[in-house]
């Protein structure tokens, strides 16, 4: 499985702070949200390229590989301080 | 979390300035500067009457997004103690949103730490605000090149 988390007003958005999916199929950040979009296609124009990500809470990219387990977090640039 | 000489806090409660700054100077005589910023919540912003924000946080990643922040503070000048304080939740206009103190031996370190952590905390840390206007309406920020700039220029 994969672990996938969202905040603030992309949670919003999505009406969605987590979910678990199978990791089966899921090589890589991108196809990730491919997945994700395949299953909600009302997700389709929330992963704007402004969108951020982290992977088992590292900053990462689209790029990224992922292994079952990874705790994978979409957000919008932060705002904090 | 604590670790040598950091003590990084993520909360929903209050702190109190002056028990904070007493806690970088107890048992410490190395240091003889102190630096320290508070950020508060403002009334206005963009021309809006603001009468709170909402602050929302990666819980674990944003701790130890500071931890990280600190610990690059500390390998660029030599300090002695730091401390981050960052609220989450719900706050009035006026209330401390956040708090950083520095301790150095001189005061040109400790300055510079306390301005270089501030900046990387607006750019890197798992924060977001939510604001509420007095006309009821609620918005999240938007993260400011500003910013970001101001964090490039170290």
């Amino acid at each position: 499985m994969i672990n996938v988390l969202f905040f603030a007003s992309l949670r919003e958005q999505l009406g969605s702070e987590k979910l678990e999916l199978s990791s089966d199929g899921i090589t890589d950040v991108q196809s990730l949200l491919s997945a994700l979009t395949k299953l909600h296609p009302n997700y389709n124009n929330a992963f704007n390229q402004s969108i951020l990500v982290a992977v088992n809470q590292e900053m990462s990219t689209r790029e990224q590989t992922l292994k079952p387990g990874d705790e994978v977090a979409f957000f919008p640039p932060v705002t904090g301080g | 979390m604590t670790n040598d000489n950091i003590v990084i806090k993520v909360q929903q409660q209050d702190f109190d300035l002056g028990a904070e700054m007493n806690k970088l100077h107890q048992n410490n005589v190395d240091d003889g500067a102190t630096a320290t910023f508070c950020g508060r919540v403002r009334n206005n912003n963009l021309e809006q009457d603001v009468i709170g924000l909402y602050l929302e946080h990666y819980p674990q990643m944003t701790e130890k997004q500071l931890l990280q922040i600190a610990q690059q503070a500390k390998s660029k000048w030599h300090l002695g103690r730091v401390c981050i304080i960052h609220r989450i939740g719900m706050l009035n206009v006026g209330e401390q949103i956040v708090f950083v103190g520095v301790t150095s031996k001189h005061r040109q370190s400790a300055f510079m730490a306390c301005e270089f952590i501030m900046d990387f905390l607006k750019v890197k840390a798992t924060f977001w605000k939510k604001e509420v206007h007095a006309n009821g309406q609620k918005l999240w920020l938007d993260a400011k090149q500003s910013d970001q700039n101001k964090a490039n220029s170290w």
